[in-house]
């Protein structure tokens, strides 16, 4: 790891002002993704921004009828919230799958979102739900905050402060895990909205997280796994790699989301008062 | 170099590192706490396991300024010098939870940390499922799942947490 200066902000715009008046000062919260990377010298801020101290950012409420994950919320946190379970089961899931316990206990949601690593799990889950990502300037839907590998519309200076779930009717995600990394070889968020049908794949596409359109369409007319009989993806775009092929892959997100389908019409519908 | 001051298994402690020591190096180069172990050094291996704020964390992946004002427990600090085993490490023991020890370490403090979240009745299914995060290069696992089951039954009858 090379040298760097670290910082302790109290508040979001301390933070803010560190990162704007130190050129290429990076954003640690858990620093599960950022610090492995430091380890191996693939990237050398030479500052770092801790946000896990700023009061406040952690949260999780519900407002109206959207769930609100403050950005350090970790994994565990959000796994074990009984709001979250209450309002979004699939997101207390998701949350429980990523890495193990004491990865769950570091990582946060935003700092998985700001790195959208192609195999993640949230991003998935956020084009699914569409939710909102808050910033300290503005508020983004997934379509526009995603921009492929590893990268996000945020600038420099831009901070997550929190991630707005609009709660589905139902929801679920199914993961096919990678045996060694735990990361998705593929993993299928499906999500019954009340004016719509989402279907978002991780783990899969060459650019990121994307929307398979053809599988929403069937599954807006009817909300069941077999609607999706008979269909299948494209390999086209697919990322291939010595963990699975393109066709491979195709073929899962078509298993996976047959058996998110199933997962979410087998759990009762959410209501919110 | 930033000042730090946290707790160390009850103990207050003040230093002047570094920011880029991780938490696993101060332990054991600048406090001496040599029982946590450094095995795969990449957040896979859980050898590092360490509890933060009586949370287990992997210390190999956690920054020492991180844990600045904060509370770190170690496998030294499970029970005092002298003094009878912690129930998890005497259920190790008496269950033949290790072959050669370099995983056991983080496997007890993996396993008191899923005694405090999940209690004390552990299916082997929850044991097999927390251990995600710990590898043990021996593959005694039959041993540790059973040791983990046991340990987390004597914890319950313990003053030990």
């Amino acid at each position: 790891m090379y040298e760097f200066r670290y910082h302790r902000p109290a508040t979001v715009r301390q933070a803010a002002n560190l990162l704007l008046k130190n050129e290429d000062a990076k954003v640690i919260a858990g620093g599960h993704t950022l610090l492995p990377v430091m380890k191996q010298r693939l990237a050398s801020p030479p500052h770092l921004v801790d946000l896990s101290h700023i009061e406040g950012l952690d949260g999780i409420e519900m407002k109206g009828r959207s769930l609100v994950i403050g950005a350090t919320a970790t994994h565990n946190t959000v796994a074990t919230s009984a709001i979250v379970g209450e309002a979004i089961p699939a997101l207390a899931e998701l949350a429980g799958l990523i890495g193990d316990p004491a990865v769950r206990h570091k990582g946060t949601i935003g700092g998985s979102l700001a790195n959208n690593d192609p195999t993640a799990d949230y991003p998935a889950a956020c084009l699914a739900l569409g939710a909102t990502i808050v910033t300290n300037k503005r508020r983004l839907k997934p379509e526009e905050f995603f921009q492929g590998l590893f990268t996000t519309s945020l600038e420099s200076d831009e901070i997550i402060t929190k991630v707005m779930f609009p709660v589905p009717k139902k929801a679920a995600y199914i993961k096919f895990r990678n045996q060694a990394s735990r990361y998705a070889l593929v993993g299928v968020f499906v999500a019954k909205r009340p004016s719509d049908v989402r279907v978002a794949v991780t783990g899969a596409g060459s650019e990121g997280v994307f929307r398979v359109t053809s599988f929403e369409e069937a599954l807006k007319k009817r909300f069941s796994h077999k609607a999706l009989d008979g269909m299948t993806v494209p390999a086209d775009g697919l990322n291939s790699d010595l963990h699975g092929s393109a066709e491979y892959r195709a073929h899962l997100i078509a298993v996976l989301a047959r058996r998110a389908v199933e997962a979410a019409t087998a759990k009762p519908d959410v209501s919110v008062a | 170099m930033a000042k730090i001051s946290l707790v160390v298994n009850g103990n207050p402690v003040n230093a002047n590192i570094d920011p880029r020591t991780l938490l696993v190096q101060f332990l054991r180069e600048n406090l001496r706490l040599t029982g946590t172990h450094v095995g795969c050094d990449t957040s896979q291996c859980g050898a590092c396991v360490v509890h933060l704020d009586g949370k287990a964390v992997k210390a190999c992946t956690t920054l020492a300024v991180m844990a600045d004002g904060h509370e770190v427990r170690t496998i030294e600090g499970l029970a005092a010098d002298g003094a009878p085993l912690h129930p998890m490490q005497e259920a190790f023991r008496e269950h033949h939870g290790l072959q050669c020890g370099f995983c056991t370490p983080g496997m007890i403090m993996t396993a008191v940390d899923l005694v405090h979240r999940k209690g004390n009745d552990l299916s082997d299914r929850t044991i097999r499922e927390e251990l995600e995060g710990n590898l043990c290069r021996c593959t005694g696992y039959q041993n540790i799942v059973l040791s983990i089951a046991a340990g987390a039954k004597a914890m319950a009858k313990s003053d030990l947490a």
